[in-house]
């Protein structure tokens, strides 16, 4: 208060740092991407792409234009992406929900076990996608061992790691990852439920089942309206898993967005075209996150920055 | 266990049962990749490229000794460790800064600020790697400093990916410090800087502690930016690990070894100081 009236550019001194590197590598690049999706921005205009010729809306044209076989193999790769995050999204969250609500309570043992828990979000995304990616092997891996040679269930070994079991592959792989972040948050959401309001309702008469329903669901909203929306943020725009579980080409059922602009992007060194996907998706984010913020209604309250 | 089983408030027995039975199921799908994990990396080749075996023929620390030689994974080790480090490091120092003004001082564009670089952070990485990669390339040709390859452009990239989330949990941990303290620190002669530094900070630990652990994780687990900003002798660990995989053959058990070598200091670090983490994160996330 004293400080504010004394000196009035300090606060933007403080900032300064942050708001430079944040132009330079967050906005300026987005402005220019931008710029990029309406240039017809190939290999030869790399070093100068100034001097790339503008391409009106070409870019975008052939980006939704689903006859065409780009059109159609990004469509494809949307409609991935979306039943990728739909469910690796809700089993992490289901499952860091339920570890959270039955670790409320302490029992022995407990610390060692959400130790373990948080060990997979802890790892390198890179080390932990590895791991699954030698677990998934056809023949030398442990998930095959288990359900061909121990447990009989397949006829043959099962390819994962190509054609359409890929798709099963990259949301195991993505949930082992993810739900311990959910599980942190949760976990730490719930300390801040006073234990007055279980003991209250116990002398209520209450079951666990309704304590949770009641009691811990509501008391959950609000970190779940973030914990949601992030979850779902990463794992739409999620490229570590596919890139370091299936190399450079993705099969056509894990052909995750990121990964198929990626690849569009530095294989045909288009980055025009790249870019105008880039776009499309930025706009798709924007309108998902704005409704998500609309309906759960956080945007009318969220004035304190 | 016992004790809890007489105490009034004590859970139903079909709870405590509901709880063992789930419990064990996420133990054993979380804890069966690191075993393998593990477990494969104390194995010889063929017991790895063959059928897969639960345990190995005979235990063998051959793979640790192999991997160093097999890529230039010490190479790549420092490179980690130099980009990681600096990114944390810068990333952490800007923030406080940027963090101490947001929470301290009312002034113009505040929350345009706030806003803006809040939402970078729900950006596609993808969309900006293309620009990035072509505005690092065009410096490097306007000016000859080469960003594009380095370790420099590197650490840029990396300590303003993580700029945003480590303000806004910053921004509320501060929020939770009372300002009379640095109010009573300015009083007594304490510049803003001095009233940062000497009452702020320290009293910030915690927070700040769970910012750099999550700059450095960020860093160190970062494979997008490393894939195409890097060259062979910038190589980060997140892109270099691979290079086990293109061999003429796969060796599955150094790739295992050099996992867990490149995931323990991370993950010990992480889970001894975890509590500052979820400190961090709920003061920012209670706001």
């Amino acid at each position: 208060m004293i400080a504010r009236i004394r000196r009035g550019g300090l606060p933007y001194l403080l900032l300064l740092p942050a708001l430079a590197l944040e132009l330079l590598i967050h906005l300026v690049p987005m402005v220019i991407g931008i710029a990029m999706s309406f240039k017809r921005l190939t290999q030869e205009y790399i070093g100068n792409w100034g001097a790339a010729p503008w391409a009106g809306l070409d870019n975008f044209r052939l980006a939704v234009d689903f006859d065409a076989p780009a059109g159609r193999a990004l469509l494809h790769s949307f409609a991935v992406t979306c039943a990728f995050t739909v469910l690796a999204v809700g089993l992490a969250w289901l499952l860091g929900v339920t570890a959270a609500i039955l670790m409320q309570d302490t029992f022995r043992g407990r610390g060692l076990l959400r130790a373990l828990f948080l060990t997979p979000y802890a790892l390198p995304v890179y080390t932990a996608v590895i791991t699954w990616s030698f677990l998934l092997q056809r023949d030398n891996g442990l998930v095959n061992h288990v359900l061909h040679d121990q447990l009989g269930i397949t006829d043959s070994p099962t390819f994962w790691l190509v054609g359409d079991n890929s798709f099963t592959a990259l949301v195991i792989t993505s949930v082992w990852r993810t739900w311990p972040f959910a599980f942190l948050m949760l976990t730490a959401a719930l300390q801040n439920i006073p234990r007055e309001s279980y003991e209250a309702a116990q002398l209520d008469g209450a079951g666990i089942r309704r304590q949770i329903r009641h009691i811990t669901l509501p008391a959950l909203r609000p970190v779940n309206q973030v914990l949601v929306l992030v979850l779902f943020l990463w794992t739409f725009n999620d490229f570590n898993v596919p890139y370091v579980l299936f190399g450079k080409a993705a099969p056509e059922a894990a052909d995750l967005i990121s990964i198929h602009i990626y690849q569009a992007s530095f294989e045909t060194w288009n980055f025009g075209s790249g870019s105008a996907m880039s776009v499309l998706l930025l706009l798709f984010l924007l309108v998902v996150t704005a409704v998500y913020l609309l309906v759960t209604g956080r945007g009318r309250r969220g004035g304190h920055g | 266990m016992a004790e809890a089983g007489t105490s009034p408030t004590a859970p139903p027995r079909s709870f405590i049962w509901t709880r063992r039975v789930l419990l064990t199921l996420l133990a054993l799908f979380t804890a069966t990749p690191l075993y393998v994990m593990l477990s494969s990396s104390l194995k010889p080749l063929r017991d790895v490229t063959g059928a897969f075996r639960w345990f190995p023929s005979h235990l063998t620390v051959q793979p640790y000794l192999d991997i160093w030689r097999t890529v230039p994974l010490g190479r790549y080790f420092v490179n980690s460790l130099i980009v990681a480090s600096a990114a944390t490091a810068c990333s952490v120092v800007i923030a406080v800064f940027a963090a101490y003004a947001v929470s301290r001082y009312r002034f113009r564009g505040k929350r345009l600020f706030t806003v803006t670089v809040l939402s970078t952070q729900m950006f596609p990485g993808i969309l900006f790697l293309l620009p990035l990669f072509l505005l690092f390339v065009n410096i490097g040709n306007a000016t000859g400093v080469a960003l594009y390859g380095s370790r420099g452009g590197l650490i840029l990239t990396y300590m303003t990916f993580t700029l945003p989330l480590s303000i806004w949990m910053l921004v509320g941990y501060f929020d939770s410090i009372p300002r009379d303290l640095d109010e009573a620190a300015q009083v007594d002669g304490c510049g803003p800087l001095g009233a940062l530094l000497r009452v702020v900070v320290p009293a910030a630990v915690p927070g700040i502690v769970a910012v750099a652990i999550y700059s450095f994780m960020t860093a160190w687990g970062e494979v997008l930016f490393a894939s195409v900003m890097t060259n062979d002798v910038t190589r980060t660990l997140a892109i270099g690990l691979q290079g086990y995989a293109t061999q003429t053959e796969v060796y599955w058990n150094q790739i295992m070894a050099a996992s867990l070598v490149v995931s323990v200091p991370v993950v010990a670090g992480f889970l001894l100081l975890q509590r500052y983490l979820v400190a961090g994160l709920t003061a920012g996330a209670v706001k």
